[in-house]
């Protein structure tokens, strides 16, 4: 569901904008980028020449959402866009299905699940076994829940669908 | 500020801006409520869930604020209007404002409140009012999570142990009084439904009370008569706690007029 740049006639400014947020890691899941995770909505040059860029929140106090936008408008200001201007997007709300597919194999690769649906199993992202139970529905940050495999016994977080 | 920004808030409008003011304040102060337990909750997983629920409500009064500040056309932003008002210009509910009391009160409170704006919040996803049903939206999603823990609280809490049983109960009869405002529309509320701002409460009162007596009767706990209250946090009217919360809450911009991280 994630959008890249547009169209392949999109404007070089706006696709030069996107493959800068391609390399801005998400602070506290610092294999993902900002555009795997799903979150930057728009990108767009607006009639008075400065970069609109609408980034939405995963959860309404998300801590990193702060982090983030100054992230963004730094990456861009090294790349010469200094007139940048952040826009907050609510709707549509973000869920874990706004992750990209590439997103989510980096995550597992980095030890956290993804939870694809409430009705799809989850597996341990250490030794792949379907048996696992969870600890808690809140983890160590708001977009996370905290499980366990009763396989390998290890604990892991996991990205949870809401 | 122009003098066009000053007089653009008509009677509606400061309607609309205490509404607001209204939602965004409930999550404000019943975030902070929470945020008092970290570091102090019984395990340390309920300490990671009261300070995200905590986290989701202030991220969510930060939305609020800032679109109420919008509203006002005055330049005022989210920071002023969290830490430079005073008690009678909040419009919580009183409920959001009562002390942690021990786990079983603040279970009971999360509870009631949790049941509520996950009711009220789901009417207002089909507001009239774009940005504030956009809010909703986000923090409809939270809520229904926020629920799924205070309600699995009360039934093992309730149907737990004949300490923990009696514990609830009496947090129940003690804080029931203070739903009667949430379920009570007042001119406001009916003003804002007649715009179809905010749904008509009749509706959230039906879908509440049904979702608080179904978690009762799982818990095992007896619903209290009902009590009138004549004491509305949404009007403004709170009981002493409210002050105490805002003087810990603001003291820092209070003394440090400003201050930024």
């Amino acid at each position: 569901m994630v959008s890249g740049p547009t169209s392949p006639a999109a404007a070089p400014i706006e696709r030069r904008v996107w493959e800068t947020l391609e390399a801005v890691m998400d602070p506290e899941i610092p294999v993902v980028s900002v555009v795997e995770l799903g979150i930057v909505r728009h990108v767009r040059r607006a009639d008075d020449g400065r970069v609109h860029v609408g980034i939405t929140p995963t959860y309404s106090g998300c801590p990193a959402t702060e982090i983030i936008a100054r992230s963004i408008r730094e990456a861009l200001e090294q790349e010469g866009l200094s007139e940048v201007v952040i826009d907050t997007v609510l709707w549509p709300a973000w869920t874990s299905q706004w992750l990209s597919e590439a997103g989510r194999r980096k995550l597992e690769a980095f030890g956290i699940a993804v939870e694809r649906s409430p009705s799809r199993p989850l597996a341990c992202p250490r030794c792949g076994s379907g048996a696992v139970e969870r600890l808690s529905e809140f983890g160590s940050t708001p977009c996370k829940a905290h499980y366990r495999c009763t396989g390998c016994l290890e604990p892991f977080d996991t990205f949870k669908c809401i | 500020m122009s003098a066009a920004a000053e007089s653009a808030l008509g009677a509606s409008g400061e309607d609309h801006f205490r509404y607001v003011l209204r939602l965004a304040d409930t999550s404000l102060v019943l975030g902070q409520r929470l945020s008092e337990w970290v570091g102090h909750a019984p395990a340390l997983e309920e300490d990671l869930a009261l300070g995200n629920i905590a986290l989701d409500l202030i991220g969510q009064a930060r939305l609020l604020l800032s679109y109420a500040g919008r509203i006002e056309g005055r330049g005022r932003e989210e920071d002023q209007l969290a830490f430079l008002r005073d008690a009678p210009e909040f419009y919580n509910v009183a409920l959001a404002e009562q002390p942690n009391g021990d786990f079983a009160a603040t279970i009971v409170r999360q509870a009631l409140i949790d049941a509520w704006q996950l009711e009220l919040y789901h009417s207002l996803t089909a507001s009239a009012d774009e940005p504030l049903a956009e809010i909703a939206a986000k923090a409809l999603k939270e809520c229904r999570y926020h629920w799924r823990f205070s309600c699995g609280w009360l039934v093992r809490l309730g149907d737990g142990t004949p300490e923990s049983h009696v514990r609830a109960q009496e947090a129940l009869d003690a804080l029931w009084r203070f739903t009667e405002e949430l379920i009570t529309p007042d001119a406001l509320d009916v003003r804002m439904a007649s715009l179809a701002i905010a749904p008509p409460l009749a509706a959230v009162h039906g879908r509440w009370e049904a979702r608080i007596a179904a978690a009762l009767k799982e818990a095992t706990l007896r619903q209290p008569a009902s009590q009138h209250y004549p004491w509305h946090g949404k009007s403004g009217v709170h009981t002493e706690h409210l002050g105490h919360l805002l003087g810990e809450m603001q003291h820092l911009q209070r003394t440090y007029p400003g201050a930024t991280w």
